[in-house]
């Protein structure tokens, strides 16, 4: 069993919901990431995503732009996010999804970046622009080697796209709140959970949503009819604001706990 | 469709004038997307475009040039999608872009096809254009690819050198020539100019339009069979074009066009005078006369 579904088997026997942050790797610089990994982990994270910085974010507003954009100053790639990996992977043990643009993963070698992706301790890789009629070689080659791929779905998303993307989803399922790229937003929209009713009735995977997400309110609303919940820009603004900051891991850490206490029962998994 | 609001990227600003205009005719909401270093150069067509009514949003993200408007309008349209069509302005992004923006070109190409057997009574010996996302090359081309004996030449930018960065010829092969290899950049699978990561690379050509990492992906198919030859203007060739056409032909040609007009004289050299040749002359050049002015100048 993968490490994501015994993850999410375990919070469903607690009765919980998964929390889900996002941090790009080398934001603002690579040490700095592999601390926040093992920080996020002991605030309660469930699953981490981590995202492989690209030159053309094309998926994400402007907060994780700017983290993308820091981190490629700083030279780091994908090799450095796998690195970063393999030494955080040392002091903790949940599920790190690799979240990537395609091209970077092209280019490094799809077969080469599935093992190297595994002997990093990787779980999951999320691919933003690889649709899932283009993706069956690359799903494949994940799964011989042990990795779930992880796929978007959107609310624009048509039935026979969301039927495809069940035969090929493992671990679970990454339901975008709204149409739109990444950003913190003040409201969640209707469309989520009418979006993760459709997914239910084409899998059994657990989903996560995300997009948008930034406060306590919206994680515990989103927890009512979802499994997890992914933040992302709210975690990388806090990031951003804390730059050069010597307590930045520290305060991540503690804004990370604000978003998921109190860790209520998630009636989404009681079903 | 239902839509009320079209959005389109622009480069030159051509294909932004177009959809400014089409916008007004029908009452449309209309918003472009435009590199910042594109609005600076070609400040006559963001003049246009407000006059028709649109909205101008610069865009200062990456390389401030085309790539950089397509990425933020295709943020816009998913953000907008109930509301807002994208007009995408060349023959490349995701599926159906490419077909479709081939399909609507491809009057061109009938229509050029047409022309010149009724004016010279047989077919061309080449077809000449230059490509930035590859719309206006392979509208021309289209008709014509089953003719095996016709030549299709497309014309990349070969900018101010071979580094990369310097230029924008996605089929630039060679060691040092930072040439584009296959990729995947805006949906779609293509040759484009990139670092060994994978991030994408700068380019540079003295035409906004050609300044593109990536090329239409039915380019990169007509490249790998070999059905059509791609070469390179640089910005000093293209000049030279603009100022020969303008003299020969009483046409100031766009700089894009430009990049076409020497390969056609070299092309031509090598015929019989009475053979024919296409070359297409994709925009006027009224956007480019005071870029063109004041490098003169100096
Ligand atoms: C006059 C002109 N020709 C050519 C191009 C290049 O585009 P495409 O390769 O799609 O024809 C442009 C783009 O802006 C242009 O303005």
């Amino acid at each position: 069993m993968s490490r994501i579904r015994k993850t999410f088997a375990s919070l469903k026997r607690a009765g919980r919901g998964g929390f889900i942050p996002f941090i790009t790797a080398g934001d603002p610089d690579l040490t700095t990431t592999e601390l926040l990994l093992i920080e996020l982990a002991a605030a309660g994270a469930d699953v981490i995503e981590l995202g492989v910085p690209f030159s053309d974010p094309v998926a994400d507003g402007e907060t994780i732009q700017r983290a993308s954009e820091r981190a490629l100053r700083k030279g780091v790639t994908l090799p450095h996010a796998l690195t970063c990996v393999a030494r955080a992977r040392q002091r903790i043990d949940v599920p790190i999804v690799l979240f990537s643009y395609f091209n970077p993963l092209l280019q490094f070698g799809e077969e080469r970046l599935a093992i190297e992706a595994r002997q990093a301790g990787i779980d999951g890789v999320l691919v933003t622009d690889l649709i899932p009629e283009e993706a069956h070689s690359w799903t494949k080659t994940l799964l011989q080697h042990e990795l779930d791929p992880i796929f978007l779905v959107a609310p624009t998303t048509s039935d026979q796209r969301l039927a495809e993307i069940a035969r090929q989803a493992r671990g679970f399922i990454y339901a975008v709140s709204r149409a739109g790229v990444t950003g913190a937003q003040d409201e969640m929209p209707r469309d989520a959970e009418v979006l993760v009713k459709r997914v239910r009735a084409v899998s059994d995977l657990p989903v996560a949503v995300g997009f948008g997400v930034s406060t306590a309110e919206q994680v515990r609303e989103v927890w009512r009819f979802a499994d997890a919940v992914v933040v992302g820009s709210a975690i990388v603004r806090e990031i951003e604001r804390l730059s050069g900051n010597p307590d930045l891991i520290d305060q991540v850490g503690h804004f990370t706990r604000s978003l998921i206490a109190p860790k209520q029962i998630c009636p989404a998994t009681l079903r | 469709m239902q839509k009320e609001r079209v959005i389109a990227e622009t480069g030159a600003g051509q294909h932004g004038v177009a959809t400014a205009t089409v916008c007004a005719l029908f009452g449309l909401k209309c918003v472009i997307y435009m590199g910042a270093e594109d609005v600076r150069r070609q400040g006559l067509n963001v003049f246009r475009m407000q006059l028709l009514g649109a909205e101008v949003r610069t865009v200062n993200a990456g390389t401030r040039t085309l790539k950089d408007a397509i990425n933020e309008a295709m943020r816009d349209w998913v953000t907008n999608v109930h509301h807002t069509y994208y007009l995408l302005g060349s023959a490349l992004g995701p599926h159906p872009y490419p077909l479709m923006v081939r399909e609507f070109q491809s009057v061109i190409g009938r229509e050029a096809r047409e022309h010149i057997l009724s004016v010279s009574g047989r077919m061309p010996r080449a077809l000449i254009a230059c490509v930035g996302g590859g719309s206006n090359a392979i509208g021309l081309f289209h008709p014509f690819i089953a003719d095996a004996q016709v030549r299709l030449i497309g014309v990349e930018a070969g900018g101010r050198g071979d580094s990369s960065g310097e230029h924008a010829a996605r089929f630039h092969t060679g060691a040092t020539s930072g040439g584009g290899r296959i990729g995947v950049l805006q949906g779609t699978m293509s040759y484009v100019l990139q670092d060994p990561g994978g991030q994408i690379a700068r380019t540079h050509s003295i035409s906004a339009g050609l300044d593109y990492s990536a090329i239409g992906p039915e380019h990169a198919f007509l490249h790998d069979t070999g059905r059509a030859e791609y070469i390179r203007s640089t910005d000093v060739e293209a000049l030279e074009g603009f100022e020969l056409c303008a003299k020969l032909e009483g046409i100031i040609p766009a700089l894009e066009t430009s990049h076409a007009i020497l390969p056609a004289v070299r092309v031509a050299r090598e015929l019989p005078a009475d053979d024919a040749i296409i070359v297409n002359l994709s925009g006027r050049g009224d956007k480019d006369v005071q870029l063109v002015a004041d490098l003169q100048r100096r």
